[in-house]
């Protein structure tokens, strides 16, 4: 299995507080991986430098095998990487099919083209059909529930058609139905050929759905395995527990 | 309604407007109601250009009086030592001062618009005050303090507002179809990404930089015009403190602010409103600054009552009133998408 996204001695420091230390990690191609580890163990801080919205103070990112380091938040969406974040964050004052469309990408020379064109609302369709928010395509995203936002975000990112999505808690906040509804979504885009890196708190969830799982802790990887090697692992478990 | 009348309803709206404001002209009016429409007219195009930036792109520059002081000496320059014998001939001068103010509006973007919110506008309010200054001090360009004159034009005293009156009409019909194309394209749907969350809009590719910079330039160009016709309407000189003046950005903000950023009618609503109050105000009570209480009082009565504006207020009201009757009843009520429409305009 080739590796999709490869992350090699990153550090990142705050203050005093170095975030991500020397961190290495690789994503194979067609997994999907999760991120998991204690609060303040730099799992978001690694997914803002992975995705260009920090820069690392070392280390170097590479996806597709393309350095990737110092590549702007647009330049990597662009590359086929996109990423939801832990609040969802859609543009209220959009409607549904418009935060859809304005995720699908244009370039410049299209800027003079209709807000929406056909196509435009075509292509948006399918995937609000497949995300039940067919019903709401013209509210504005600011009416929408927590859990529609969270979905609405997710289809938005799928617009792009990414190689990999890396989605920052995406059970966070939801109802127990919405999770199942989650986990569904992201089995399908999995099987359509899609590469998923999920940031998660949630085990069970994590133990169901990924594979492998990489462990963090003081901003390094202390174990990566299969979910029944990461549950009987004494170091993942002196991190979660203490020893 | 039907999606082609959905699609001509804006375009009669817009024509029925222009062509009132087009014959009002005709009957009759005293000079002093025509000022006031001259200046009612100046400010509505000058905010609905500004609401390209600041309501569309929600960049509060602060800096446009810079630009319309720009297009008022550039005008004055352009005159300076010349014989006028036909009064319409300067305003072919126009368009070129709209891009001579759209071309010093880019690079100052570029710099400007790095910075966001209360900093932009800080930023931008300097770069109005280094004009200013530059206006007092370049003697051998602008004449200093003691202004820099230029003939008057030769128009019939008794008909002497109108052609200023028309170009100004013209200027307003333009800055409200430019804003009209930008929020029914891509440009428009990308400035209200950035408007929203502009970090998330350049996480998912959108030319964030470029369409501030394209924004804030068409803006400027606008504004650089208005200033050009003010220059020529000041009858033969103008002086810094009134062509580089804070009151003029704060007055365009003000009306933006009042009638409702970022849609297409409110800018020119809260022009109609303020200026006419103002003018009117100014010939009742004579020239005086006490317009000034009055704006600090609009300012508040916004805060407190209107924060969003007249129009997205009024908007708003009437969009959950189609809510409730879409509930209602479902066959019978008007889709969501005219009242998403409704809000913003």
């Amino acid at each position: 299995m080739t590796d999709l996204l490869a992350v090699s001695g990153v550090r990142k420091v705050f203050g005093g507080v170095r975030a991500v230390d020397d961190c290495s990690l690789s994503v194979g191609e067609g997994t999907v991986t999760a991120l998991i580890g204690p609060n303040g163990s730099g799992k978001t801080t690694l997914f803002n430098i992975v995705t260009g919205y920090l820069k690392p103070d070392a280390g170097r990112v590479t996806f597709a095998g393309r350095d990737v380091t110092r590549h702007g938040t647009g330049r990597l969406y662009r590359h086929g990487l996109s990423r939801t974040f832990q609040q969802a964050r859609v543009f209220p004052q959009l409607t549904v099919v418009e935060n859809l469309v304005v995720a699908g990408g244009y370039r410049w020379w299209q800027l003079g083209a209709p807000r929406i064109r056909r196509a435009d609302r075509e292509r948006a369709g399918h995937l609000l059909a497949e995300f039940r928010l067919a019903g709401v395509a013209d509210l504005l995203a600011a009416e929408l529930s927590y859990g529609q936002r969270k979905l609405l975000e997710f289809a938005a990112v799928l617009m792009s058609s990414p190689r990999l999505v890396m989605l920052d808690e995406p059970t966070a906040g939801v109802n127990p139905v919405l999770v199942d509804t989650m986990e569904q979504h992201i089995r399908e885009r999995h099987a359509a050929g899609v590469t998923f890196l999920i940031v998660e708190h949630d085990l069970q969830f994590v133990m169901r759905l990924c594979d492998p799982i990489i462990v963090l802790d003081a901003g390094r990887p202390i174990f990566q395995g299969a979910p029944p090697q990461v549950q009987q692992n004494p170091l993942v478990l002196d991190a979660y527990l203490g020893s | 309604m039907s999606p082609l009348a959905a699609r001509l309803l804006p375009a009669a709206r817009g024509g029925l407007f222009v062509g009132v404001l087009a014959v009002v002209p005709l009957f009759g009016l005293q000079h002093w109601v025509l000022n006031m429409l001259v200046f009612v007219l100046m400010f509505a195009a000058m905010a609905s250009a500004w609401n390209l930036v600041g309501g569309l792109a929600g960049y509060p520059s602060l800096g446009h009086a810079a630009f319309f002081g720009i297009g008022a000496y550039a005008f004055a320059m352009i005159l300076h030592n010349q014989q006028l014998t036909n009064g319409y001939v300067p305003f072919v001068w126009l368009p070129v001062i709209g891009v001579i103010g759209a071309l010093l509006g880019a690079p100052v973007a570029a710099i400007a618009m790095r910075t966001r919110a209360d900093v932009f506008a800080i930023v931008t309010i300097t770069l109005l005050f280094v004009v200013q200054t530059l206006a007092f001090n370049l003697h051998s360009l602008t004449g200093g303090a003691q202004g820099l004159s230029f003939p008057v034009a030769p128009f019939p005293a008794a008909t002497f507002e109108l052609p200023f009156y028309y170009v100004l009409l013209i200027l307003l019909a333009l800055a409200m179809l430019l804003t009209y194309a930008t929020m029914r394209s891509k440009v428009g749907l990308a400035l209200a990404a950035v408007r929203a969350d502009e970090d998330k809009a350049r996480g998912i590719g959108v030319a964030a930089g470029g369409v501030k910079v394209l924004a804030f330039s068409v803006s400027v160009g606008l504004t650089a015009m208005v200033g050009a016709v003010w220059a020529y309407y000041q009858v033969g000189v103008i002086y810094p403190q009134f062509a580089v003046d804070p009151l003029i950005t704060i007055a365009i903000v003000l009306m933006t602010f009042l009638g409702g950023r970022a849609t297409l009618w409110g800018p020119v609503l809260g022009a109609i409103i303020l200026e006419t109050g103002q003018q009117y105000l100014a010939y009742q009570l004579g020239a005086s600054q006490f317009y000034l209480i009055a704006y600090a009082l609009v300012f508040l009565l916004i805060i407190l009552v209107l924060p969003r504006g007249i129009l997205p207020t009024v908007a708003e009201r009437l969009r959950r009133r189609r809510r409730r009757a879409s509930i209602a009843n479902p066959d019978r009520s008007p889709s969501l998408v005219d009242s998403v429409e409704v809000v913003r305009q």
